[in-house]
């Protein structure tokens, strides 16, 4: 396929470019800024602040399991608080706010040739509410009875009930307020990224020339705006059941030998409620780092994207598909076999579009230019992570192997694996090739380097042995492993093995947040385009982009952002907005 | 599914419902004559459609909220029954929708008496138009929901699900 398309099959500007803000003062400019980028940066503040506490607790579960007995301070009870706050806060307070929340701030508008978001007010407003609702759960530290110990899921009966920590406290309450503001901050944001991407985009970049971050971050926003009210509805209808005393959740249920005053009330209801919003949710993260990985493969190794449209379908289809496939997390909740059956298989056809995905990264890899960069490392490590945790998968989506391998170590090691250290590993690579934009400087290349081997193999050290104690029945969310009979000597050396890597790789998160800070003082000059990479971001006239993101022009698409190594082009890239034919790209027609 | 269980009590439906639907259906209406008006540039007819969707859907509020009190002094209170619970939650999430959307409201009529640009103006008139459209379709759901005509649809449902 020949790039012939001429300069003039670009459309005229057809409306009038919007009005921007312009801020008056250091606090408009700063702080209560409606500018994209400022709001990205301080929704990734945000996220990674929240993150470190939620780092730190999991110390605290590696240090009780690794060593029990050891810590008197890690009561049954703050364990159950430390999983629970671990799980929420790596899910939804880092992962989904910094994936659309500081990653789709920032790179929407400049990647689709924007001056800003659709509507700017908006969007600040997200992002406050956002803090908000993070205050509000931090502050269930310090309420009395500390914060809810329900685990991450919140099932009733036992999430609103005295022996669960924080149950009849306030912790419960605190959890699911943060949640109901959380979910109205991130349709603020939501709305305002679907809008720009489709009403947003400069001339010439059609939805067939986005570059797959966009189409990741689009698609989930999408799936997370259909997702969340599920969550939304399940927490306000928990929120009634524990204040005034509704039932919606609740059965009849007897305590310390009295009658409580619900009845009738279904805990399964919640269930599907939490896992109809849960399991998108799980894509609402891999979504985006399948985007971000693609662009980042095929700029690191100067080779066009494989089977672009396959990638943008697939994308499409793993979104569609994940809202059918939530049961598959209540296999041991009782359920009609038929409706198991149907589960499993929609499970299991998401391998397909997925396995698409996987080849096409590696079909891009093939016969690339692989630069082994620190992006590209981590976008290798992305790779082989995600086809590791999706194979355990593959185990747990069928219900007679689920069964058995259910509340299992083997879970735990399933999910952190796929959702866990996969998209993670990408927002760490997204970090290093983005910053020299952000802030003009690179990231100190020594450090770097660390950061990812320390990260990648201890990950693998950590998560790895938890397959096999999984598998040899060593359970789940027990804050004790003395006394039992899976419990053998060598799986308490495993235990401690896996506590002590935990150190390790916490420790260079450190090492990596150091960096971060450093370099924006001391990094080497980026200049505008280090990675020589052809989307609209790295053309922009200043570095880091200034107010309204382009110069006085917006700029004009005329090709798809994988014009690498295109034969006979004097470079080995073609920025998108570079007119003219310069050889046969690849570009699908 | 609930209703199937043997504590779904029903509650009856106070007849002043009736006129709530009605109310919300006049509003609809009146948005409907403001974005008509709109998209022909008569800007006084596009402030009295506005003007009077704006008061009956706070007549529709005031309504429901009598409803409401009616209810409860007939001891039908928020946890005394599930089908309690979720009449009160339903049409609770419905007035809160209806009163986001009369911000929104407030915020057109303001514009329309100020001289917003047509262009403007025709535009976010029309918004809050479909946006009362959908309110009260939800309304209607709503309420046949919970007045019980719906059971042949959710037989069907409950026939699918077990």
């Amino acid at each position: 396929m020949v790039d012939i398309t001429p300069a003039d099959a670009v459309p005229p500007a057809e409306v009038a470019e919007m009005e921007l803000y312009h801020p008056h003062s250091w606090w408009t400019k700063y702080v209560f800024s409606q500018d994209a980028k400022v709001i990205a940066i301080q929704y990734s503040a945000t996220a990674t602040a929240i993150g470190m506490v939620a780092l730190v607790l999991s110390w605290l579960m590696r240090l009780q399991l690794g060593f029990p007995g050891t810590f008197d301070f890690i009561t049954p009870e703050a364990y159950y608080q430390f999983i629970t706050m671990h799980g929420m806060i790596m899910v939804i307070y880092l992962l989904t706010a910094l994936f659309l929340g500081g990653f789709g701030n920032y790179l929407i508008p400049l990647m689709v040739g924007a001056r800003d978001m659709v509507f700017p007010y908006v969007n600040m407003l997200s992002y406050w509410i956002y803090l908000l609702a993070v205050l509000v759960l931090v502050s269930s530290f310090f309420a009395p009875g500390g914060p809810t110990g329900a685990g991450w899921t919140l099932y009733p009966p036992q999430a609103i009930m005295t022996g669960t920590p924080g149950g009849q406290d306030w912790g419960i309450i605190l959890m699911l307020v943060s949640l109901i503001l959380f979910i109205i901050g991130f349709t603020m944001g939501g709305l305002n990224y679907v809008v720009t991407v489709l009403q947003g985009r400069t001339r010439g970049m059609t939805l067939m020339r986005l570059p797959l971050t966009v189409w990741g971050i689009f698609t989930a926003t999408v799936m997370a705006l259909l997702a969340f009210p599920a969550l939304f509805v399940a927490c306000v209808m928990m929120l009634l059941d524990r204040a005034l005393g509704t039932s919606f959740f609740m059965p009849a249920i007897v305590e310390m030998g009295e009658q409580l005053q619900h009845g009738g009330g279904s805990p399964i209801l919640f269930q599907h409620l939490f896992w109809f919003f849960g399991h998108p949710e799980v894509y609402i993260v891999a979504l985006p780092a399948f985007g971000i990985v693609s662009d980042l493969i095929s700029t690191h190794a100067r080779k066009n994207i494989f089977g672009y449209r396959m990638m943008v379908w697939a994308i499409v289809g793993i979104g569609a598909l994940s809202f059918v496939v939530w049961a598959h997390h209540m296999y041991v909740s009782g359920m009609h076999p038929y409706f198991g059956f149907f589960f499993a298989t929609t499970t299991l056809i998401i391998a397909v579009p997925t396995a698409i995905k996987v080849y096409n990264w590696v079909l891009t890899l093939w016969r690339g230019d692989i630069h082994l960069t620190i992006p590209m490392l981590f976008a290798l490590a992305f790779i082989v992570t995600f086809v590791n945790g999706g194979l355990t998968g593959l185990f747990l989506g069928n219900v007679v192997v689920d069964v058995p391998l259910s509340d299992t170590m083997f879970v735990v090691a399933h999910f952190h694996m796929v959702m866990g250290v996969a998209p993670i590993i990408v927002i760490f690579g997204a970090i290093y090739h983005w910053y020299p934009k952000v802030t003009g400087r690179m990231l100190n290349e020594t450090l770097g380097r660390f950061h990812f081997w320390v990260t990648f193999l201890g990950a693998y050290l950590i998560f790895f042995p938890m397959h096999y104690l999984g598998l040899m029945g060593v359970p789940r969310r027990y804050n004790e492993l003395t006394d039992m009979t899976v419990m053998t000597e060598s799986a308490h050396h495993l235990n401690s093995f896996i506590s002590i890597m935990a150190f390790i790789v916490g420790f260079a998160q450190i090492v990596f947040l150091f960096n971060l800070i450093w370099s924006i003082r001391h990094g080497r000059e980026a200049g505008g385009n280090p990675w020589r990479a052809t989307t609209l971001e790295w053309q922009t006239a200043e570095t880091p982009p200034g107010h309204g993101n382009f110069g006085k022009d917006l700029p004009i698409v005329y090709r798809w952002a994988y014009d690498y190594s295109v034969p006979g082009a004097k470079e080995d890239f073609i920025p998108q907005n570079v007119p003219g034919s310069f050889g046969p790209s690849r570009e699908p027609a | 599914m609930r209703m199937a269980l043997s504590d779904w009590q029903p509650l009856p439906i106070p007849p002043l419902l009736w006129l709530n639907t009605g109310v919300l259906v006049l509003s609809s209406i009146a948005m409907q004559c403001a974005s008509l008006a709109a998209r022909k540039g008569q800007v006084d007819m596009v402030r009295l459609g506005l003007a009077s969707a704006g008061l009956t859907a706070l007549a529709f509020l005031v309504g429901q909220l009598m409803a409401w009190r009616e209810l409860s002094a007939d001891g039908y209170f928020l946890a005394s029954n599930p089908a309690n619970s979720f009449f009160y939650l339903l049409t609770g999430m419905h007035g809160l929708h209806i009163l986001g959307g009369l911000v929104g409201l407030g915020r057109t009529t303001v514009g329309a008496w100020n001289g917003a640009r047509p262009q403007r103006l025709r535009l976010s008139v029309e918004l809050c138009a479909m946006y009362w459209h959908f309110l009260l379709f939800v309304w209607l759901a709503i309420f046949a929901l919970l007045a019980g005509w719906a059971s042949t649809l959710i037989d069907i449902c409950r026939g699918l699900l077990t």
